[in-house]
C-alpha cells in the first residue's frame, strides 16, 4: 500500500512542483527524497517508486505533448541528440532520465530510516 | 539511518544531477543540459507547439496609451488595429518577440561581436571582425543621433522597444524559445542600441562586401600587375542593359573628383609586385549573390491600366526568416508588408496608395586607408606630412569559460583601424588599415522606412528616401494613381575612377573622400516612355554619368538584362504573370555563353563521353529548371573552362585571389578569338589557345558530370540542393534539398542557400491586390506548424493572396483566425 502511495505521490509533487518553472528542473531529487523518508519502505521498492513515479509521469507529459505536435519538434531532437530521428526513443530517453534520476534520489532517502 | 549505502547512493544521485546539469558538448553551438533540456516540464517539450493551438489572448499593458486589437489570419499574420502610431510599434515589438525572440537577440549579439559570450572562444575571431569594424560604434552614433535630434524615431524605437520588453516580462522560463534551451544562454533586455546593430548588420550585409574585396583585389593587383589585372577585372561591360536607360542624359556634376597626381604609380602601381602572405583566420564575407529584383510596369503595360510593383530582395535563406510580414492600421496609416524582427515598421511593402520595394545598390561604400604608425604604441600616424594623433576605443569582449579579451582599436580620421600588429587575417597582408564607411556615420535609416509606411505619392516618396545613407539601394515605387519611378539612393562617394577599388595609402589627403554625391544627382526616372521601371543590381547607368560607380564585380550584368527583355514590349500584364516572371528560370547568361562556347568546341577531338555530354547542353532548353541535366553540364563545363584559362595566372599566389567575372570571359570570347590570357603560363613549351582550353575544360567537367550522373545527381535542383538553412546551421532545423529551379543569373535567383527571401506582386487596383510569401514561417519556433509553413509553396513558385483591409473587414473575414487583445492596464 505504502508502495502505491508512495509512487503516485512522487508522481503527484513532482507535476506540481514542475510547475514552476523558476525552480531547477532536479527540484524532484529534493521532492523524492523527503518522500522516500516521509514513507519508509524497502530500498528497492522506493527506487522502483521513485522511478516509476518520476519515469510515467516523464513518459506520460512527453507524449501527450508529443501526440498534440504530431511529432514536430520530438522528431527534430531526436536528430540532434541524435536518436536516429525517432520519436518514441526521444520520449523514452526522457523517461528513462527521468525514472534514474527519480529512482535513485527515492533510494537515497530509503536509506534514512527503517520500514516499520 | 544505513551511513555507508545512504552516502554512496546519495553521491551517486547528486554526481547525476550534477553530470545532467552541465553543458553536454554535441558540436557547434549545441551544448544543452540534458536533464534540463528533456524534462517534460522545463526543456524543449514546452516548444512543442499544440498543432491546433489557439492564438486568442488578452494582454494587459503598462505602456499603451489605448487599447490594441490584433487579429491573425490563417497564416498567423497579425493585423494590428492601433489608435495611435507608438501603441501600433509597441504591438509589433511585442509579436517581434513573442514569434522571433531568440533570433532578434541571436542576431544583434552577432552584430555586436558577442557571440563568444554565448559560444566561447572558438568564435572570438568572428566578435573580434565586428568590433573591429566599427559595428557598434556604428550603432551608438546613431543612437545618440537620434536620442538628441529626432524625437519621433525616438518615441518609435522606444514603442517598440517597451514592446518587446513587455513580452520578455512576462515569459515565464520554461516557455524560452527552443534554441536557448539549446545552446543554454539567456534572452536579455532589449534597447533602442539592438534595433541600431541589427540595421548596422543589414548595412554591413549589403555593403560590407568590400571588406574583404577591396583587400582581394588590391592583392590580385598586387600579383598579376595593374594591366593585366585591369584586363581581367575589367570595369568594361558590353552587354550592360543599366538601370536608367542607355542614352539618358544627365546633369553636369557639382563634384569632379580629382584623382591625385601620382596615382598611377603609388595607387594603382603599374608596376608589377608580389607579396607572401601571412596566413591566419579568416571570418565569413557577405554573400557575393546579395542582390535582389524590383520592377513596377506601369498602366499602359498592364490589363487593368493600374500599375504592378514587384520586388524581391535576394539573400541569406535562412529559418527563422529575416522577414515577417505585418499590417499596421493606426489613424495615420495603413500598410502592409515583410519587417525585420528587430526593428519597427515594415520594411518592404505597400500601404492604401503606394506600394515599395528596394534592392541593393552595390556601390562602394566602404574603403581602406593604410596608415603608416610612428612607433608600436599606434597613438599617432603619418598625415599630410605630420604625426596625427589617434584615440583609442577600448571593446570588452566577453568570453564564455574564460577571460575577458580587450580591444583598443586606434581610431583615426578615417575610422577604426580595422587591421594592426594586434589583428590580420589572409588578406590583410600585415598591413595598417583603416576602415572608412559609410554605414559608421550616425544615420535615420528607420525614419525612412516609417515614412515610406506613410508616403501617399512620389514626393512623399522623395523625401522619404531622401533621408537614406546606408547600405545604397535602388528604391522602386508605383502608386494607384499610376505613377511608377525608381531612383538609386544613399550616400554614395563622388569617386574618380578606380578610387577606392584597392586599399588607399592613408597618409596623403588627395586620396580622402572629396565630397558625397547630392541627392538630385544620383540615379532616377520616373514615368519612362518604355513603360516600365526595373533594377538587378546591375549598374545603375551606363558610363555617360559622370561619377564612378565602382568595380565591375560589384554589379551582375544577366538578372537586369533578363527582366528587361521579359518586360519590353509587353501589355495586358496581370499579377499572374509577374509572379510568373519572378519565378522565371530563363538563363541568359547561358543564352549567350552556350553560343560562344561552342564556337570553341572541336567535337571530333573530345572522348565519346564528353560529346554525349556537349550533346545534352546543347539541346538544353536554357531555362534552369528542376529536373533539367543541360544546366548542370553547363555551369560544369562553363567553371571548368574558367579554370582552364584563369587558373594558371591566378595558380602561383599565396593569398587566395579571386576568379574574375563570368561575363569577362564570355566578352572575351565574343571580342576576339586570339585571347592572349588563354595560354597556361605553366607550359613553356607550348602556346594554348581558347580552343585547347575548352577542351580541356570540357574533358574534365565530363569526370564531374559521369559521377554526378552515376549518383543521380546530374538534375539541377538536386546538384543545387537547395537548403534554408537554421541561423545556426543545425541540419535537423533546417529545410534541405528542395525542390526548386533557378540560381544565379536568373531572374529566379535561388542557389544553394541564397535567393529570393521575400516575393511580393502588389496591383495597385482600388482596392489593392497583393501576393507574397517568403521560404520560412511567422513562428520561430521550430516546434511550431507555422516554423516553415511557407516553404514547400515558396519553392513550388506559388503565391499567398496577402490580406490587406480594414479592421471591421478583416474582422469578419473567413480567414481571420485570432483575436490578440491588449489593453490598457488601469492602475
Amino acid at each position: 500500500m505504502k508502495f502505491i502511495l508512495s509512487i503516485l505521490l512522487v508522481g503527484l509533487v513532482t507535476y506540481a512542483i514542475g510547475i514552476y518553472g523558476s525552480l531547477p528542473w532536479w527540484s524532484f531529487v529534493v521532492t523524492n527524497l523527503i518522500i522516500a523518508i516521509a514513507l519508509p519502505i524497502k530500498p528497492l521498492q522506493s527506487f522502483i517508486a521513485g522511478a516509476l513515479g518520476v519515469g510515467a509521469l516523464w513518459a506520460g507529459l512527453a507524449f501527450g505533448i508529443d501526440m498534440a505536435n504530431n511529432h514536430i519538434l520530438s522528431s527534430k531532437v531526436a536528430q540532434i541528440l541524435p536518436l536516429g530521428g525517432s520519436y518514441v526513443a526521444l520520449i523514452i530517453v526522457t523517461a528513462f532520465v527521468g525514472a534514474l534520476l527519480g529512482g535513485l534520489a527515492s533510494l537515497t532517502g530509503s536509506f534514512v530510516r527503517k520500514p516499520e | 539511518m544505513r551511513i555507508l549505502p545512504f552516502l554512496v547512493s546519495a553521491t551517486v544521485t547528486a554526481g547525476l544531477v550534477f553530470t545532467l546539469n552541465i553543458q553536454l558538448k554535441l558540436g557547434g553551438t549545441k551544448a544543452p543540459r540534458l536533464g534540463y533540456f528533456l524534462s517534460p516540464q522545463h526543456g524543449f517539450w514546452k516548444n512543442a507547439e499544440k498543432v491546433n493551438t489557439n492564438f486568442d489572448a488578452s494582454i494587459l499593458a503598462n505602456d499603451l496609451k489605448g487599447d490594441v486589437d490584433v487579429y491573425m489570419d490563417d497564416r498567423l499574420v497579425p493585423h494590428i488595429y492601433a489608435d495611435n502610431d507608438e501603441d501600433a510599434y509597441y504591438v509589433q515589438g511585442y509579436l517581434h518577440a513573442k514569434y522571433r525572440l531568440w533570433q532578434m537577440d541571436f542576431q544583434t549579439r552577432v552584430a555586436a561581436g558577442r557571440l563568444s559570450e554565448i559560444a566561447g572562444a572558438d568564435k572570438l575571431s568572428i566578435d573580434r571582425f565586428f568590433r573591429r569594424l566599427g559595428m557598434v560604434y556604428g550603432a551608438e552614433q546613431t543612437e545618440a543621433y537620434i536620442n538628441e535630434k529626432n524625437p519621433v524615431m525616438k518615441a518609435t524605437v522606444d514603442a517598440y522597444t517597451a514592446g518587446v520588453n513587455a513580452y520578455l516580462k512576462q515569459l515565464a522560463p520554461e516557455d524560452l524559445p527552443f534554441e536557448y534551451k539549446l545552446m543554454n544562454f539567456e534572452p536579455e533586455n532589449w534597447t533602442p542600441k539592438k534595433t541600431y546593430l541589427f540595421l548596422m548588420f543589414m548595412s554591413y550585409d549589403l555593403t560590407g562586401r568590400s571588406a574583404s574585396a577591396d583587400l582581394q583585389l588590391t592583392n590580385t593587383r598586387d600579383y598579376l600587375g595593374y594591366d593585366l589585372f585591369d584586363q581581367l577585372y575589367t570595369n568594361q561591360q558590353d552587354s550592360l542593359d543599366p538601370i536608367i536607360p542607355k542614352g539618358t542624359a544627365y546633369a553636369e556634376p557639382s563634384i569632379v573628383p580629382v584623382k591625385p597626381l601620382e596615382s598611377d604609380m603609388v595607387y594603382l602601381k603599374k608596376t608589377p609586385q608580389v607579396d607572401i602572405a601571412k596566413v591566419v583566420e579568416t571570418p565569413e564575407a557577405p554573400d557575393p549573390n546579395n542582390g535582389s529584383n524590383n520592377w513596377a510596369v506601369g498602366g499602359t503595360m498592364t490589363k487593368s491600366g493600374r500599375p504592378i510593383l514587384c520586388s524581391d530582395p535576394h539573400l541569406g535563406l535562412n529559418l527563422p526568416s529575416l522577414w515577417y510580414e505585418v499590417q499596421i492600421t493606426t489613424p495615420t496609416h495603413s500598410t502592409y508588408g515583410a519587417s525585420f524582427p528587430g526593428s519597427p515598421a515594415v520594411i518592404i511593402g505597400f500601404n492604401d496608395s503606394l506600394a515599395w520595394g528596394v534592392t541593393n545598390a552595390g556601390r562602394d561604400v566602404l574603403d581602406y586607408y593604410e596608415l603608416k604608425f610612428k612607433d608600436t604604441t599606434q597613438n599617432e600616424y603619418w598625415y599630410n606630412g605630420a604625426w596625427k594623433s589617434v584615440t583609442k576605443r577600448v571593446e570588452v569582449i566577453k568570453v564564455k569559460d574564460s577571460a575577458d579579451v580587450i580591444e583598443n582599436i586606434a581610431m583615426s580620421h578615417y575610422g577604426p583601424v580595422m587591421f594592426d600588429a594586434y589583428y590580420q587575417n589572409p588578406q590583410s597582408n600585415g598591413r595598417n588599415l583603416a576602415v572608412k564607411w559609410t554605414a559608421l556615420n550616425a544615420s535615420t535609416g528607420v525614419e525612412t522606412f516609417y515614412q515610406l509606411n506613410r508616403a501617399k505619392n512620389i514626393d512623399d516618396y522623395s523625401k522619404a528616401i531622401q533621408l537614406w545613407k546606408c547600405p545604397g539601394q535602388n528604391f522602386v515605387v508605383a502608386t494607384k494613381t499610376g505613377d511608377i519611378a525608381i531612383k538609386q539612393q544613399g550616400d554614395f562617394v563622388a569617386r574618380w575612377d578606380r578610387q577606392g577599388d584597392f586599399i588607399m595609402p592613408g597618409g596623403d589627403s588627395s586620396y580622402d573622400w572629396q565630397g558625397i554625391i547630392p541627392f538630385e544627382e544620383n540615379p532616377m526616372i520616373l514615368n519612362p516612355a518604355r513603360g516600365f521601371v526595373s533594377s538587378a543590381n546591375q549598374k545603375s547607368t551606363d558610363a555617360s554619368y559622370p561619377y564612378y560607380l565602382g568595380t565591375a564585380s560589384s554589379f551582375p550584368l544577366y538578372r537586369g538584362i533578363s527582366v528587361n527583355q521579359q518586360l519590353a514590349g509587353r501589355t495586358q500584364i496581370t499579377a499572374q504573370d509577374m509572379q510568373a516572371l519572378q519565378t522565371n528560370n530563363y538563363n541568359v547568361f547561358a543564352q549567350q555563353a552556350r553560343p560562344a562556347l561552342m564556337k570553341f568546341v572541336e567535337l571530333n577531338k573530345l572522348s565519346k563521353e564528353a560529346q554525349r555530354m556537349v550533346g545534352t547542353m546543347t539541346q538544353w532548353n536554357l531555362y534552369n529548371d528542376p529536373s533539367e541535366k543541360g544546366i548542370t553540364i553547363f555551369k560544369l563545363i562553363w567553371d571548368s573552362v574558367e579554370n582552364a584559362v584563369w587558373g594558371d595566372e591566378l595558380a602561383g599566389s599565396l593569398i587566395p585571389l579571386t576568379k574574375p567575372e563570368s561575363f569577362v570571359l564570355l566578352e572575351q570570347m565574343n571580342r576576339d578569338s586570339n585571347f592572349r590570357v588563354a595560354d597556361d603560363i605553366r607550359t613553356k613549351d607550348k602556346v594554348e589557345s581558347l580552343k585547347d582550353q575548352v577542351r580541356i575544360g570540357i574533358e574534365k567537367a565530363t569526370l564531374k558530370c559521369i559521377e554526378l550522373e552515376k549518383e543521380n545527381k546530374l538534375n539541377w535542383e538536386a546538384f543545387k540542393a537547395t537548403r534554408v538553412l537554421h541561423l545556426t546551421k543545425i541540419p535537423a532545423l533546417s529545410r534541405l534539398n528542395l525542390p526548386i529551379g533557378g540560381g544565379v543569373n536568373i531572374i529566379n535567383a535561388t542557389g544553394e542557400n541564397h535567393g529570393p527571401s521575400w516575393r511580393m506582386v502588389v496591383h495597385l487596383t482600388d482596392e489593392i491586390e497583393a501576393y507574397g510569401l517568403y521560404p520560412g514561417g511567422q513562428s520561430g519556433n521550430p516546434g511550431s506548424p507555422y516554423y516553415d509553413s511557407f516553404v514547400d509553396y515558396w519553392a513550388a513558385g506559388k503565391y499567398y493572396r496577402l490580406l490587406f483591409l480594414p479592421k471591421e473587414k478583416l474582422k469578419q473575414h473567413e480567414r481571420t483566425k485570432w483575436h490578440l487583445q491588449f489593453k490598457k492596464a488601469v492602475a
